[in-house]
């Protein structure tokens, strides 16, 4: 069976034919006939270029399909054909999302991977955009605990949401939308925040398909805000989910190397959660960085210190320690230099990176460092691992 | 390095041309500027000039920036200048310099001649924004007052795009007519407009819709061939212009196809099937199509007249300059230089229509005109659509070219809309079923009524089917300011 793709379409009987699309395309992936301008899915790469300058809003127009239509089926079109059924896990394989909104938002936070991300081969087929904007799904909040400690400055909240019996297929590492009541000032609803998962797929409490989300609490921000304040019982708005390449390979042998700071920790501890719950220590295992300014600013500190060395080897490294010189990830990757350096030269290993896009860079250097003690140029492996599925950037 | 994609806000206007380094061509623009916010000024009615549009404005010339869209004021609009960015090793594509580099700088054997073409094309936009005037008043509602609003601040900005050229490539003479622009007024007995369709009153909302769709497409053709030019900046300028005049046909058609779906609608809640029906129909408020038909008629042949002679030396002569290109000559494929071939031209000998061969150098008016009319045929065809759906035998055609023209080898003659060359007096005797008359215009006159309830539509047009910038059905396109 054909993977399913998210197929860029016009819609007939809106368009006005004025080929404004048709000429800005860069690649020639937009033509007409006398009846219909229609996008080619052999060439479409999906760069949007065309979105805004449709005078119509007919172009915004997407099918996740098995098989796409032809250039030639879509001239012969008075209107647009329905959605057909796809099911859950077969739908919209190697989409990120269906709204171009979202999809930019995670084109963005991708963007350090320096080129198209691609889901690690055995990783299960991720649902996208069940729930959008304009079809949002009540979740009930059932926890909120601090993670932080009480005397700190910095408050991250571990969230627990609940759909109440409704679907809601979320896969690790991938993000939901919630939508912060009210609007801007000028008027319009906000729009949904991205937050990674940091629950497995079967739910926070196994079977139970609840959701859990590590959230920062940052000064004005006004969706932060509102979730750090929610209580148990309250009802919140969730679109998504959004993702499908940021994802766990299923393949137990694949070895993890995980580098994160603060929240980014969200997927790293959904994946170690699933592979808790499924293969446990009987798997290539998983190494993480992980950092933040001192213990007490860093989410899941105690229950980490409880994960069996085995599954997961963990370095907590803190920036703003008293008396003691400054020390960041990378830092710590160039003292484990050795260790680093084993794992970047076996082809099971996958990376994963998730924190504030300041990390980007340093991490960058103390990978092509390291990967230099081993004779291999840093970006060659890279688009290498990315181009197999194996290199992952998520930053903000 | 110079940022020739996005919009530089360092000077008094937006620009993506480096005005900040041009001091001559700034200073020049910025004595220019308070002329044409005061023309701008005196033209809005008031309460419109302070209420909040929500308007598209480009903040960079590609395509991911140059659709912003947001609650302005429209004196506070951002009017610049922008240019579509420079193709490098550009090639002048047609006539007996095709193929050397394009012109940076007007060569002086041509200037008159394209000082001349940018004048017109440049007396065009504002004149179209005084037609409109008063349209805001009686707007069916919100989004189609946004919509005009947005029609008429890019008629704006083209005027600033004509005038930048003015200015920048044609000196004394150039800001001469820069400043004629803003003197000659649509209408006006002393200084009218420069041609003849720009100087008649808009009177309502379906001769908007009318005019958009089809005379606004006179001057899409006009841009697509001076986007073919070969001075360069010229070329830029209409690439960028059409990018937005799109909008413009959008309005059109849709406006159109909104009315007659409206009247389909009505008819069929009411039990009409005769179109011919037509004090019913209009009792009940909404337009009858063959009364559309007749404002087809009238808006099309008026358009037609825009394209001028048929048989040009004119239009030869700009082209074999390498001035102005075919409609998308660069997909054109021959020698770009039309020598030896020829092109079928209506004319009348013995007083009969005939259309015979010349040389197509000198029937580039004329093709250019067979493309408009190509064009504009596919919404008529998308309009007969929609009465086709709703189950009433009618059907919208484009008139013969030979019908009601003033301009070219028809003037003078009476023909029927099918192209049957008539007597005066018979032509007389049935005019008023192929054309608007006074109490026609009385009648559309009639419903014209504003509806500013956000999400309401005046009862002779449906809603659109998609908001603009995806907006919802009951959004204020427009927060009027209620004095």
């Amino acid at each position: 069976m054909n993977t399913p793709i998210k197929q860029h379409l016009i819609d007939p009987e809106i368009c006005i034919r004025c080929y404004t699309c048709e000429m800005t395309c860069p690649i020639e992936a937009i033509v007409h006939d006398d009846n219909n301008v229609v996008v080619d899915a052999d060439k479409c790469d999906y760069c949007m270029a065309c979105i805004p300058v449709c005078p119509t809003g007919s172009i915004d127009e997407w099918r996740v399909v098995t098989q796409p239509y032809s250039v030639d089926e879509q001239f012969g079109w008075e209107e647009l054909p329905a959605q057909a059924e796809i099911t859950q896990n077969e739908a919209a394989g190697g989409m990120e999302a269906l709204d171009a909104a979202m999809a930019a938002l995670l084109a963005e936070a991708h963007a350090g991977a320096g080129g198209k991300a691609k889901a690690p081969a055995s990783a299960a087929k991720p649902t996208v955009n069940m729930y959008n904007l304009a079809n949002p799904i009540e979740a009930t909040v059932q926890g909120n605990y601090r993670l932080t400690a009480d005397g700190s400055d910095s408050d991250i909240r571990h969230i627990i949401l609940a759909f109440d019996g409704k679907p809601f297929p979320v896969l690790e590492g991938q993000s939901i939308g919630i939508m912060a009541p009210g609007t801007d000032d000028k008027g319009q609803p906000h729009l949904p925040r991205l937050y990674s998962v940091s629950s497995p797929r079967d739910g926070e409490r196994p079977n139970y398909g609840n959701v859990s989300l590590t959230v920062k609490r940052e000064e004005h921000g006004i969706c932060s805000n509102y979730v750090c304040d929610l209580k148990p019982g309250d009802k919140v708005k969730v679109t998504g989910p959004f993702g499908a390449t940021f994802l766990l390979p299923d393949d137990p042998q694949a070895r993890l190397l995980m580098i994160c700071t603060g929240t980014g920790s969200a997927p790293m501890r959904a994946f170690t959660m699933r592979r808790q719950r499924t293969v446990g220590a009987k798997s290539g295992g998983m190494t993480m960085f992980f950092g933040a300014r001192s213990a007490d600013t860093l989410p899941y500190f105690g229950p980490l210190k409880k994960v069996p060395e085995g599954l997961l080897k963990t370095h907590m490294v803190f920036s703003r320690l008293p008396d003691q010189p400054k020390e960041y990830v990378q830092d710590r990757m160039m003292v484990e230099q050795d260790a680093v350096a084993e794992m970047l030269g076996d082809p099971n290993t996958h990376i994963y990176i998730c924190g504030l896009r300041g990390m980007e860079e340093g991490v960058g250097k103390a990978l092509t460092n390291i990967a230099e003690s081993i004779g291999v140029q840093w970006v060659a492996l890279r688009d290498t691992m990315r181009e197999e599925g194996r290199y992952h950037v998520e930053t903000y | 390095m110079l940022d020739l994609i996005n919009v530089s806000y360092d000077t008094q206007i937006p620009n993506n041309v480096g005005l900040s380094s041009d001091k001559r061509v700034l200073k020049a623009l910025e004595k220019w500027h308070p002329g044409y916010i005061n023309w701008w000024s005196d033209l809005i009615p008031q309460n419109f000039q302070q209420s909040l549009v929500y308007l598209r404005t480009a903040v960079s010339v590609d395509p991911k920036g140059w659709a912003k869209f947001d609650y302005v004021k429209m004196p506070e609009y951002r009017w610049g200048v922008l240019l579509a960015p420079q193709v490098e090793g550009r090639t002048i594509p047609c006539g007996e310099h095709a193929g050397q580099p394009a012109w940076q700088e007007v060569p002086g054997e041509y200037r008159n001649l394209m000082k001349r073409l940018i004048v017109i094309q440049g007396d065009t936009e504002p004149a179209s924004v005084e037609q409109q005037r008063f349209l805001g008043l009686t707007a069916p509602s919100l989004y189609d007052m946004r919509n005009l609003f947005q029609v008429n601040v890019e008629e704006g900005r083209h005027l600033w795009a004509m005038v930048y050229l003015l200015h920048k490539y044609f000196g004394a003479d150039g800001r001469e007519e820069a400043d004629d622009l803003l003197r000659r007024q649509s209408g006006s007995e002393e200084a009218p407009r420069m041609l003849g369709a720009f100087n008649e009153e808009t009177p309502d909302w379906l001769s908007f819709f009318m005019f958009t769709y089809f005379t606004d497409r006179d001057g899409k053709m006009q841009l697509e061939s001076l986007a073919q030019s070969g001075f360069d900046p010229l070329s830029r300028t209409c690439r960028f212009m059409l990018t937005e005049e799109a909008h413009h046909m959008f309005v059109g058609e849709t406006g159109v196809g909104r009315t007659i779906e409206r009247t389909c609608q009505v008819m069929n809640e009411n039990g009409i099937t005769d179109p011919y029906d037509i004090n019913k129909i209009r009792d009940l408020g909404v337009i009858d199509l063959p009364t559309i038909q007749k404002k087809l008629n009238l808006h099309y042949t008026l358009s037609l007249d825009l394209f001028g002679q048929e048989v040009s030396t004119n239009a030869a002569n700009a082209f074999n300059a390498g001035i102005k290109g075919r409609y998308m000559e660069n997909r054109i494929d021959d020698d770009h230089k039309l020598t030896n071939d020829t092109y079928p031209v209506w004319d009348m000998v013995d007083g009969k229509l005939v259309r015979h061969e010349v040389p197509a150098l000198t029937a580039i008016n004329m093709r250019l005109r067979d493309d408009y009319s190509r064009d504009a045929a596919g919404g008529v065809g998308r309009w007969n659509k929609i009465i086709e759906k709703a189950g009433i035998e009618f059907e919208m055609k484009l008139p013969h070219e030979s019908f009601h023209r003033q301009i070219g080898v028809f003037a003078g003659h009476n023909f029927d809309p099918e192209g049957n060359l008539l007597t005066g007096a018979e032509y007389d005797a049935k005019v008023n079923e192929w054309l608007p008359t006074k109490a026609d215009g009385d009648f559309i006159q009639s419903l014209m009524k504003p509806v500013t309830e956000p999400g309401k539509y005046a009862g002779w047009i449906c809603p659109p089917k998609v908001g603009i910038d995806n907006k919802p059905g009951d959004f204020e396109y427009v927060k009027l300011h209620m004095a």
